[in-house]
This record gives C-alpha cells, sequence and structure tokens, in this order.
C-alpha cells in the first residue's frame, strides 16, 4: 500500500482524538482521546518505519536493521503512555473524589 | 623625566588630604598642604625643565588607559619644551596664588578654607593633566577637570544665588566650546586611529585639506570656549564672582590659557589649514579690540582685569593666526606674571578695602599701600607694553609678526594696544592717584597687606618686568631670542610649512618705535586725566553701550537663552501633556485591552486546546500556502 | 486487489469507525469499549506491516492493561450516560469544525509531500520481530530503556500519592 494511504488514516484518527478532545466535557473521554492520538502516531511510526525498511532493502548495501528506530520508539510510547495512564486515571479518581464529578468545566481553577 | 609623574602627584595629594580631611584640619596645616604640594610640584617641574633643556625629551608611558583592540589610549606625558615651560608656569604662578591665599581666604571657615585648597589643588592637577598629556584624550581629561574646578571656584561662594549663577554659565559656555573639542578628536580618531600626538602629527597625509580645516576649527571651537574668545567669552567677566586669587590662577595665568596651548601643541596641524588660521586671526583680533573698548568704561576693578584678560587672550590666538607661535606662548608666560600680578594686586586693594571692588570709591590708594601700589603699576606699564617691561617684547613680536602678515590687521591691533595702555591707566590713576572717594570708615580701615599678599606681589613684579628678557627679539640683539631657540623644535615644522618671512630690521625699529611713542602718550594722557579727575558719572552716549558691554549679554539673552526658556516652557506646557495624553492613553488603552482579552482566560481545559488548534490550523496554512 | 489490501481497508475503516464510536457514544462504557475495538484494528495494521511483535505489546498493554484501568474506573465510579456531561451545541459545533479543518490542512500540506507514493509494503522484511527488536533495544537503546523503569517507579509512586486518601 503507498504510505500515503496510512499517512491519512493517521491523521484522521488524530482529528478524530483532536475533535473528540474539544467536544467531550468527560475527562476520562477526554483521556481516552488522547490515547487515539498517541496511536495514530504510533501507526505512522511503524508505517514509516516499514516504508524505510522497504526502500533500505532494495539497496543491498544497506543494513537489513534499517528502520528498526522507528518501532522502538512505537514501543518506548508505549511505555510511557501506560505511566501516563496510571497516573492520569489516578488524578481523575482524586478529582472525581474532590468534586463529584468528571467534568473538566470544574476544573477552572486557572481563572483566578 | 622620571619624575614627571610627581609634578601632577603632589597636586593630587594635596587635593586628597585637603578635600578627605576638611574637617579635621587646621588652617594652617591646609594651607602648608595646599602650598607646599604645588611647591614641591614646582620643585619638580624645575628639574624636568632643566632635563629637558640638556635635551631629554619624550614620551613617558605608564599604563593603558583605554585599550580597544587596535585601539589604545594610553596614559601617557609628553615631556617636552612646550609642556615643561608650561608646568613651570603653572606651578611657579600657581605656587605664588596659593601663598597669596593662605592669607586673603584666612577670614573663611576652616571646613571652607580647606575645600578651597583642596579645589585649588584639583585645578593645579588637571591643569598639569592637562599640558602633560602625550594624546588629545589625556588633554581633554585635564580640559573637563580644569573645567569643572573653574565652576567650582566660581561657584565657591554658593549661598549666593548671583555666583551660583555666574558658575554655571562659565560652566555651560565651556561645554559649547568641549563638544567642538570632542568632535575633533573623534573625528581624529576616525582619520588617524589614534590620539597620540607623535601619531597624529607624523600621518598628516591621511587627513584631507577639509579634515584639517574642519578638525582645527573644532578644535579653535574648544579653545573659543575654554580661552573665552568671540563669541563664547561673556563668560570671563562673569566669572570674577570667584575669589580674586581664583580670577589671578583660573581666569587670567593658567586655565584660560588652555586653548593657546592647545592650538600651540597642535600647531602643524594649523600650519597646514590656512583658512583656520586666518578665522583664528581674525577672530583674536576683533575679541582684543572689542574687549578692550568694554574694559574703558568698566568701574569694577575685577571686570577691567577680566575684559582686559579677555583682550590679552585675544592677542594670543592673533599670535596663532598669522603662524607667531613663539610669540604666543612668550605673550602667554607674560601674561601669566603680569596679569597674575595684577589680579592679586586688585585683591589688594579689595581686601583693604573691605570687599569694595568699584573703582569709582577708591582713589588716592598709593599712599596707603604702597607696596601694592608700586607692583600694580609694574603691572600695568608691563601690560600696556612700555619698553623694557616684559608686555612690551611679547607684544612687539606679535604685533611685528602681524605686521609682516597683513598691514591693516597691525593697525587694528596697535589700536588695541593703545586701548590697554589707556583703560589700564584709568585704572591704575582712578584707584591709586587722586583722592580717596569712599566712606570714612574705609578710610580708616585702609591698610598695607600682609606679607603672605605683598611677597607674591613683588616676586610677580620682579617676573613680569624681567620676563620678558627670555625674549628679546632679533633686531635688537641677534640670536638673543632664548624662548625661541628653546621651543624651535617645537615649532620647527610649521615654520617649515609657513615660511619665514622676518621683516627689516629698520622696519622694525620704525613700527616699535611708532608703537611705544603713541602708547607712552596714550598712558600720559590717560595718568594725568585720571589722576586729577576720575571718572565717576555714568556714561552717555556711546560710554554707555561700552559700559554695558556692547549689550552683548542682553543680546544672547534675546537670541539664546529667551527662546531656549520659551522652549522649555512651550515642553512643559504643551508638549509634555500631550506626551502626558499619550502616555496615559496607551496605559489605559492596554488596561481596557487587557480587560477585554482577559476573558479569553475561561480556566477552562477545553477553550485552551480549542485556540491551541486554531493556532496549529493558521500555522499549518502559512507555512505550506503561504510560503510561495 | 489481494487479500493484504482488504485486510488494510477492513482495518482501516474498523479503526476509523469505532475512534468515531468513542468520540460519539453518550455512555462512557461504550466508549471504552469502542476504544478497545480501535486498538485491536491499529493492532492489526502492525501485524500487516511485519510489525507482530509491537501489535502483541500493543494489545497487552493497551487493550488488556489500559483499557481495563479505564474500564475499572468508570465502573467504579458509576458513570452512564445519564449523568454524561455535555458542552454546548455551539461549542460541539466549533470543536467539530476545528478538527474538520485541522485534518484537511494538514492532508493539503502532506500533498506536497515527496515521501506520498513510496510503498509500505504489506508482506515481507522481519525487522519487527522480537529477536531484532530485541537485539536494538539492548544494545542501542539500552539507557532510555533503563530509564523507562524509571520512569515507571516514579509514575507507580505518583499514581499512589496522588490516589492516597488524605
Amino acid at each position: 500500500m503507498p504510505i500515503n494511504y496510512y499517512i491519512i488514516t493517521a491523521i484522521a484518527l488524530f482529528c478524530i482524538g483532536i475533535t473528540g478532545v474539544l467536544t467531550r466535557r468527560n475527562a476520562i473521554i477526554i483521556f481516552m482521546c488522547i490515547e487515539i492520538m498517541l496511536n495514530a502516531v504510533n501507526l505512522l511510526l511503524v508505517a514509516f518505519s516499514k516504508m524505510f525498511h522497504m526502500a533500505y532493502l532494495a539497496n543491498p548495501a544497506k543494513a537489513v536493521t534499517s528502520g528498526i528506530d522507528g518501532q522502538l520508539f512505537v514501543f518506548f510510547i508505549m511505555v510511557v503512555a501506560a505511566a501516563e495512564v496510571s497516573v492520569g486515571l489516578a488524578i481523575i479518581v482524586m478529582m472525581y473524589r474532590n468534586t463529584h464529578s468528571v467534568d473538566v468545566n470544574f476544573l477552572n481553577r486557572l481563572k483566578n | 623625566m622620571n619624575l614627571i609623574y610627581l609634578v601632577p602627584l603632589f597636586p593630587l595629594v594635596g587635593f586628597l588630604l585637603n578635600g578627605l580631611c576638611r574637617n579635621y584640619l587646621n588652617k594652617s596645616l591646609v594651607g602648608i598642604i595646599g602650598s607646599g604640594s604645588i611647591l614641591a610640584s614646582f620643585i619638580v617641574s624645575l628639574i624636568v625643565f632643566f632635563d629637558v633643556k640638556a635635551g631629554h625629551t619624550g614620551v613617558v608611558s605608564y599604563f593603558e588607559f583605554i585599550n580597544l583592540g587596535k585601539f589604545a589610549i594610553p596614559f601617557a606625558f609628553q615631556v617636552d619644551q612646550l609642556s615643561s615651560l608650561f608646568l613651570l608656569i603653572i606651578t611657579g604662578v600657581g605656587f605664588l596664588i596659593h601663598l597669596y591665599s593662605t592669607s586673603y581666604m584666612h577670614e573663611e571657615e576652616s571646613q571652607h578654607f580647606a575645600r578651597y585648597f583642596a579645589y585649588l589643588n584639583l585645578f593645579v592637577f588637571s591643569m598639569l593633566l592637562l599640558v602633560l598629556g602625550a594624546n588629545y584624550v589625556i588633554m581633554f581629561i585635564g580640559w573637563e577637570g580644569v573645567g569643572l574646578c573653574s565652576y567650582l571656584l566660581i561657584g565657591y561662594w554658593f549661598k549666593s544665588i548671583p555666583y551660583t549663577n555666574a558658575a554655571n554659565k562659565a560652566f555651560i559656555m565651556n561645554r559649547i566650546g568641549d563638544l567642538g573639542f570632542l568632535i575633533a578628536i573623534f573625528w581624529i580618531i576616525s582619520k588617524v586611529g589614534s590620539v597620540n600626538y607623535t601619531d597624529v602629527f607624523s600621518s598628516l597625509n591621511k587627513f584631507s585639506t577639509t579634515d584639517l580645516v574642519v578638525i582645527t576649527l573644532l578644535l579653535f571651537v574648544g579653545a573659543t570656549g575654554k580661552s573665552a574668545q568671540i563669541p563664547l567669552y561673556t563668560w570671563l567677566p562673569d566669572a570674577m564672582a570667584g575669589p580674586t586669587p581664583v580670577s589671578a590662577l583660573i581666569h587670567a595665568a593658567t586655565m584660560v590659557t588652555a586653548g593657546i596651548y592647545m592650538i600651540a601643541r597642535s600647531n602643524i596641524l594649523y600650519s597646514h589649514a590656512h583658512v583656520t588660521m586666518h578665522i583664528v586671526a581674525v577672530i583674536g583680533l576683533a575679541t582684543a579690540v572689542f574687549a578692550a573698548t568694554i574694559a574703558l568704561k568698566q568701574n569694577d576693578i575685577k571686570k577691567v582685569l577680566a575684559y582686559s584678560t579677555v583682550s590679552q587672550l585675544g592677542y594670543m590666538f592673533l599670535a596663532l593666526g598669522v603662524g607667531a607661535y613663539t610669540g604666543a606662548v612668550f605673550h602667554v608666560m607674560t601674561h601669566a606674571f603680569f596679569k597674575a600680578l595684577l589680579f592679586l594686586g586688585s585683591g589688594s586693594v579689595i581686601h583693604a578695602m573691605g570687599g569694595e571692588q568699584d573703582i569709582r570709591k577708591m582713589g588716592g590708594l598709593g599712599k596707603y599701600m604702597p607696596v601694592t601700589h608700586i607692583t600694580f603699576l609694574i603691572g600695568c606699564l608691563a601690560i600696556a607694553g612700555i619698553p623694557g617691561f616684559s608686555g612690551f617684547f611679547s607684544k612687539d613680536e606679535i604685533l611685528a609678526h602681524t605686521f609682516s602678515e597683513s598691514p591693516v590687521m597691525y593697525c587694528i591691533g596697535l589700536f588695541g594696544a593703545l586701548l590697554t595702555a589707556f583703560y589700564m591707566f584709568r585704572l591704575y590713576a582712578t584707584t591709586f592717584k587722586g583722592s580717596f572717594r569712599g566712606t570714612h570708615d574705609q578710610e580708616h580701615h585702609l591698610h598695607e597687606s600682609p606679607a603672605a599678599i605683598t611677597i607674591p606681589l613683588i616676586i610677580l613684579a620682579v617676573l613680569a618686568f624681567a620676563g620678558g628678557y627670555v625674549g628679546i627679539p632679533e633686531f635688537i640683539k641677534p640670536d638673543a631670542h632664548a624662548l625661541d631657540n628653546f621651543l624651535s623644535p617645537i615649532f620647527a615644522e610649521s615654520k617649515k610649512v609657513l615660511g619665514n618671512h622676518p621683516l627689516e630690521h629698520n622696519t622694525e625699529w620704525m613700527l616699535t618705535g611708532i608703537s611705544t611713542l603713541l602708547i607712552v602718550i596714550v598712558v600720559v594722557t590717560a595718568w594725568s586725566k585720571f589722576a586729577k579727575k576720575a571718572d565717576v558719572e555714568d556714561p552717555q552716549g556711546f560710554g554707555k553701550v561700552l559700559a554695558n558691554k556692547w549689550y552683548i549679554d542682553e543680546l544672547y539673552d534675546a537670541i539664546i537663552v529667551k527662546p531656549v526658556y520659551g522652549l522649555g516652557r512651550f515642553c512643559n506646557n504643551v508638549l509634555e501633556k500631550l506626551v502626558d495624553w499619550i502616555i496615559n492613553g496607551v496605559g489605559r488603552s492596554v488596561q481596557y485591552g487587557s480587560r477585554q482579552l482577559r476573558l479569553l482566560q475561561s480556566g477552562q481545559v477545553g477553550s485552551y486546546v480549542l485556540f491551541m488548534i486554531i493556532g496549529i490550523v493558521l500555522f499549518f496554512v502559512m507555512q505550506f500556502f503561504f510560503k510561495k | 486487489m489481494n487479500i493484504s489490501q482488504i485486510l488494510f481497508w477492513i482495518l482501516t475503516v474498523l479503526a476509523l469507525g469505532s475512534a468515531l464510536g468513542v468520540v460519539l457514544s453518550k455512555n462512557p462504557v461504550y466508549s471504552v469499549l469502542c476504544l478497545i475495538v480501535t486498538f485491536f484494528a491499529i493492532s492489526g495494521h502492525y501485524i500487516l506491516l511485519n510489525a507482530q511483535f509491537l501489535a502483541i505489546v500493543n494489545i497487552i498493554v493497551y487493550a488488556g492493561a489500559i483499557m481495563v484501568l479505564f474500564l475499572f474506573v468508570i465502573m467504579l465510579m458509576n458513570l452512564n450516560a445519564e449523568v454524561e456531561p455535555q458542552k454546548s451545541k455551539i461549542l460541539k459545533f466549533a470543536g467539530f469544525i476545528a478538527g474538520l479543518c485541522l485534518f484537511l490542512v494538514i492532508v493539503a500540506a502532506i500533498k506536497n509531500a515527496e515521501a506520498k507514493t513510496q510503498a509500505a509494503q504489506l508482506a515481507g522484511g522481519d525487522i519487527g520481530l522480537i529477536k531484532n527488536l530485541g537485539t536494538a533495544l539492548f544494545n542501542d537503546y539500552v539507557l532510555p530503556f533503563e530509564i523507562s523503569s524509571v520512569l515507571f517507579l516514579s509514575a507507580m509512586v505518583g499514581a499512589v500519592v496522588i490516589g492516597k486518601k488524605e
């Protein structure tokens, strides 16, 4: 498949994630939309990794592992995402405990 | 030459001691420190002078004052014939005046007495720096230093408003000239890349003729400020507000000759700029005659001497303008002697009169104050140019050079010299001859001044008489002009450029004869006229114009001071309001705008994200669609 | 159109559709379920791209661990469609327009990119195998790997500290 398709798919996923962040007020849903955005980026990274790998395979002089960095980055993004989710959900739980709501509009302390 | 740093060091130490410890020292100690530092400096100057006379000249460099890559300004002293001569004048006359001051200022309070000597020492230090500096920047430091001290000393009695105004006037007038000097320095730097005299004078080919004319003119602007020439002379008569010894030291003998020193130092630049030479000569001559006419009708003893100083400085510039550099320096020297003498004599008179300065209330003082009388007379004879006295030799040299340049200028100059003789003997006769016109109390109080005053007078009188014999003109005795021989290395280059066209000895004899005859006639006329009947009634007609100094102060007031005040008022009333309005408007609009903008900050994360997205979209649009 | 292309289209439609479901569904539980579907679809994409290890990790970490956590939190809070807070219509519309604009703008920007015609072949290549990835990870990326363990530790501590009652 041409890389174009992957790119557009990833952009579409990303924009859906953004739209979700913009339109929803539920903190958990917003958080999930962020996960969608992260996954969109992951998908793109893997696709590019594959693309580069194919391009290098056509040239026998190049290393067979070229393009592997992209996949390792995806791996690290997952690692970080897991850590982020644990902390983020802890924050949401604490917020729920304090306000009995997950509405982000309650989180407007910045205003004052 | 190794000792040269001691010359300015002593007055500096004296200044620091007197200035910092003024509350703790008693008067006699202050006087000893003040005068002693100058005396030590004078002794070192003597050693330096004889060293230089033996042929040891050069530049002594101490440290880098400013170092900017390729451009460096060393803190260096120029030890040569010109500077060593000026050292002697400054420290010699300076010492006598310090000595005089210990008695003259004795009625001041102890700490003000110390302040006075601190200023005076600082002045001598600055003046020595000015003269010794081996580049224009060091000279400029001294130049500013003497200006500052002049300001401080004119305003010494700072409780009197007119005196502080006079100090301000002197300072501001000097600043106008200093600006010219400063621009000239920058111009030189931009052309040569150095301010050292040796570098500048040896790289004349780097200057175009226009450069030279502009630079020399700018330097001359500086000189007109410092040396009180037209049009910046009006501060000097007002500077008489300071104590009389200050007038003698700063406003007659030393500081005001700084301009002459500067031009004499830069003589090679001037010799290549004929236009400037002519301008200098014309301004000098005009000042000489102009100030002399004003002096005719002044009644304040110090004012007469002040205008006389302006006039004599004019002669010095005339000498510089016609290329008689030696003559100018010679006249600086003799003038320092006789004008210091006259000022100190007038100080002695004022002292005796209990502060009275109006000559219409004096008269007949000769019999009460014999020493002052005789020394003052010698000073008058010297300044008038009676043969045998120092003024005769120097003035004659200047006039002779002027004649070889232009007979018309010679006639005007001679006219000025006659005026000089007239007003000096008007002053002398009105003060010392006739009968006393003051109050009875004052007459009872009259006395000869103490020794600390009379000794400097006597020494200066001897110098005023004998000082001329270092410069016996060629036509009287060949090769007897010691000063010319001494200074010849300094002016040798300029002489080559300007050429030397000496007058016939017969012509010189004739000129000298005529001038002497006329001066003697004028002296006798003035003496006899004013000794019998003093010039006490208010002047009428043209005399009134002269008495009011040609209304020059009023003119300056009308064309410069008033408009400037008007501008100030305009700025205050209109511009400031406008600016206020604009500033406040900016503040108010920012306040209003921020109050409106603040509403954007809803504190809700969603809206922030929305704005972020809008920003990203705009960024993409700009980056990809409006790039090409 | 071979089998892998058909799979690509199916997975793409599935991923986008379920992602839309996450955003649009009123009930948070449905959102979570839709998100799980999205992750599975993306994992399928990874397999198609010969990134087998990442596909497995994606399922284990995201679909397995993270989504369970989400579900757990939602059920803990007893959220449902009735208590779901809603934004005003106009804000929703603005968010939708902004997302659409971003999509269009980025797509339009990508249009000029050079790489768009290059292929990301669906089958073939073995860099996605555990052996190759592991070699690279423990050779070139060993320091970030170790640092990520510190990150986990701090995240753990942070979660405990935040979640603790006063």
